[in-house]
């Protein structure tokens, strides 16, 4: 990687109470790069990744994005800075189509004079791009028109993941996006993965599975009571590593 | 998975006919794909079926039913419901509801009667029947969420009581009598020009606010996003905070409209009965949350149309109606709009259903 990191997170302690979450954990994610948070439940996945998208504050630590410094920002200004999260339970509007899940809370409108709400809705902008983006990523919908409660559970994780870089994002946060997914469709996803990461979008990829770990990702980073204990490329030759990692028994540390 | 792949042909190679290599499971898939999907476009239609089917089993009981005199009756007797239930309707599609609307009623017929009588001016007292309307529903709407009362339920339920009490204090527990002459063109008027009413005409004004009113609603829905936003924050209110819609101006919004809306249904009761009553509005609730629901939106938020909230509205009509030309006992008919509503829900929660088969399907592979 020639390319100077798109995120850099240094020294990040986060406490809940009496509850050390991180405890000095770095990373770097460079464009393009696709990197795996894998931990046991616990570990502090969840609170790295809240933390990053501006939902936690760290205690003390940095996060810079592109060289600035974001470590302070609420999670609606980390978003504006080009940082999207997908969590688990997608967020998305059931009862409303594709276009209109794309550019919730963002239409496409105007005169701009008007008050937000007040503004008329460019229908036909808004339909182009979203065809547009889907096409780019290569993911076909049955039903542009449909809304989204009609959709499997794959097409909607491809409709959250492409929200998700509908607004040139520089970095993807992708929580658990293949866990309630069957093969067919994890495979979908995975795909869409590998297209962000051909976009040039920096990615990090928090999964329980292994194996769709060891295919897209390009290092994984494991977590264990806070701390980073173990980084390498995943491979299937790592993968006694990996879990020896995750499960404590490397001996990084005393248990 | 065998390791070796076996098509059909090998296995069966002298049936004398073509066997197809495709594993069978994909077009039984895909025909049951599309006979879900087709079911699910008829459901869509349910509420419109559900008129149809009273209008054409009327028509063949009743000889008066389809007369244009009795058209225009049903439709002016359904102006009041139609209007009330298209401000239930932007309310129920944020998950919410307003109790408060009859009395919201009430409370605007009086008021505008009051200020017609003492100043005599029509525009005075339209502007004053509207204006309290709106107040009502900034006031239910502040409670619910600045208050932060738990549900819409109880800060509508606490109007309900208060603002047809007001309406009482102010009237005296007495009907004022006298509307202003435009108010009662509008609610009591018909249309000479539409033939086939003779000189008075059938089609009533009522019915063409009405059509008014809808078509700006359907338009501001389509066309503004703050129409969208009332459909996303009832969709998924958490993703509507998370995706920056300002949530709480929304929720509010839909409750000052929805009480404007009742100030309209005010002025047109004024105009049908050249009066304000302070009991104009009692009960009128039920019948625009029944019309609402009828028309196949969901208590669940986000689901919900123009047309079909009107066509609710008819059919709690059309059933009063058509069972008084039967001579039937009165008490029937909300035995009636009873059965109806739970129909209809019925018919939901089927839609329901066939969206979670439809989505497996999907997930499955079909086309």
């Amino acid at each position: 990687m020639t390319d100077p990191a798109v995120l850099q997170v240094r020294e990040a302690s986060k406490r809940f109470g009496a509850v050390g979450a991180l405890d000095g954990v770095s990373l770097d994610v460079a464009r393009g790069e696709v990197l795996a948070l894998l931990g046991d439940n616990g570990a502090g996945k969840s609170t790295l990744v809240k933390t990053i998208s501006g939902v936690h504050q760290l205690d003390s630590g940095s996060i810079l994005l592109d060289g600035e410094d974001i470590t302070t920002a609420g999670a609606m200004a980390v978003r504006a800075h080009g940082v999207e999260t997908v969590y688990q339970d997608l967020a998305l509007f059931d009862n409303l189509d594709p276009a209109a899940n794309f550019f919730a809370g963002r239409e496409l409108a105007g005169p701009a004079w008007l008050p937000r709400g007040l503004r008329l809705m460019r229908h036909r902008r808004m339909a182009d791009r979203t065809r547009e983006l889907l096409e780019r990523l290569q993911v076909s919908l049955p039903d542009l028109d449909a809304t989204v409660a009609l959709m499997s559970g794959g097409q909607r994780q491809a409709v959250a993941v492409a929200r998700a870089v509908a607004f040139s994002s520089k970095l993807v946060i992708l929580d658990e996006p293949t866990a309630a997914l069957g093969l067919r469709e994890s495979a979908r996803v995975l795909d869409l993965v590998h297209r962000l990461k051909d976009d040039g979008v920096a990615v990090i990829l928090v999964s329980h599975s292994m194996d769709h770990v060891m295919a897209v990702a390009d290092r994984a980073l494991v977590l264990r009571r806070g701390r980073a204990v173990g980084e390498t490329v995943p491979t299937p030759d790592n993968h006694a590593q990996l879990v020896a990692w995750i499960v404590g028994a490397a001996g990084s540390r005393p248990v | 998975m065998p390791g070796v792949p076996v098509t059909r042909q090998e296995l069966a190679p002298d049936l004398g006919f073509p066997v197809s290599s495709e594993p069978p499971r994909a077009p039984a898939g895909a025909l049951k794909y599309r006979g879900v999907k087709l079911t699910l476009m008829a459901l869509q239609a349910g509420p419109a079926a559900i008129l149809l089917l009273l209008v054409i089993v009327l028509a063949v009981l009743s000889e008066v039913f389809l007369t244009l005199e009795n058209i225009g009756n049903v439709l002016n007797q359904s102006a009041v419901i139609c209007v009330l239930a298209l401000g239930q309707l932007l309310v129920v599609v944020t998950r919410g509801i307003d109790l408060s609307v009859g009395s919201n009623l009430s409370l605007c017929a009086v008021v505008g009667t009051l200020v017609w009588r003492d100043q005599g001016s029509a525009v005075a007292a339209v502007l004053a029947v509207l204006v309290t309307g709106s107040l009502v529903g900034l006031v239910n709407g502040l409670l619910y969420v600045k208050g932060r009362l738990p549900h819409p339920f109880i800060a509508t339920l606490a109007m309900l009581t208060a603002a047809s009490g007001l309406a009482l204090y102010l009237s005296g527990s007495r009907t004022i009598r006298g509307a202003p002459p435009v108010v009662n063109e509008i609610g009591a008027g018909r249309i000479a020009a539409i033939p086939g009413g003779g000189d008075i005409g059938w089609f009533p004004t009522a019915t063409l606010a009405v059509i008014g009113v809808a078509a700006v609603l359907v338009l501001v829905l389509r066309v503004l996003v703050w129409g969208r936003w009332i459909y996303a924050v009832g969709g998924n209110p958490e993703a509507a905070v998370r995706t920056g819609i300002p949530v709480p101006t929304v929720l509010i919004s839909v409750y000052v409209v929805c009480g404007f809306l009742a100030a309209v249904a005010a002025l047109l009761t004024m105009g049908r009965g050249d009066a304000g009553s302070p009991t104009a509005g009692a009960f009128a609730e039920l019948d625009a949350i029944a019309a609402v629901i009828i028309g196949g939106a969901s208590f669940l938020g986000g689901r919900g149309s123009v047309p079909n909230a009107l066509t609710g509205a008819l059919i709690i009509a059309v059933l009063r109606n058509g069972l008084n030309l039967l001579g039937i006992d009165p008490n029937w008919q909300y035995m009636a709009t009873g059965v109806v509503i739970v129909v209809a829900v019925e018919l939901d929660v089927l839609r329901g259903h066939l969206e979670r088969r439809f989505r497996s399907l999907q997930a499955a592979g079909a086309p």
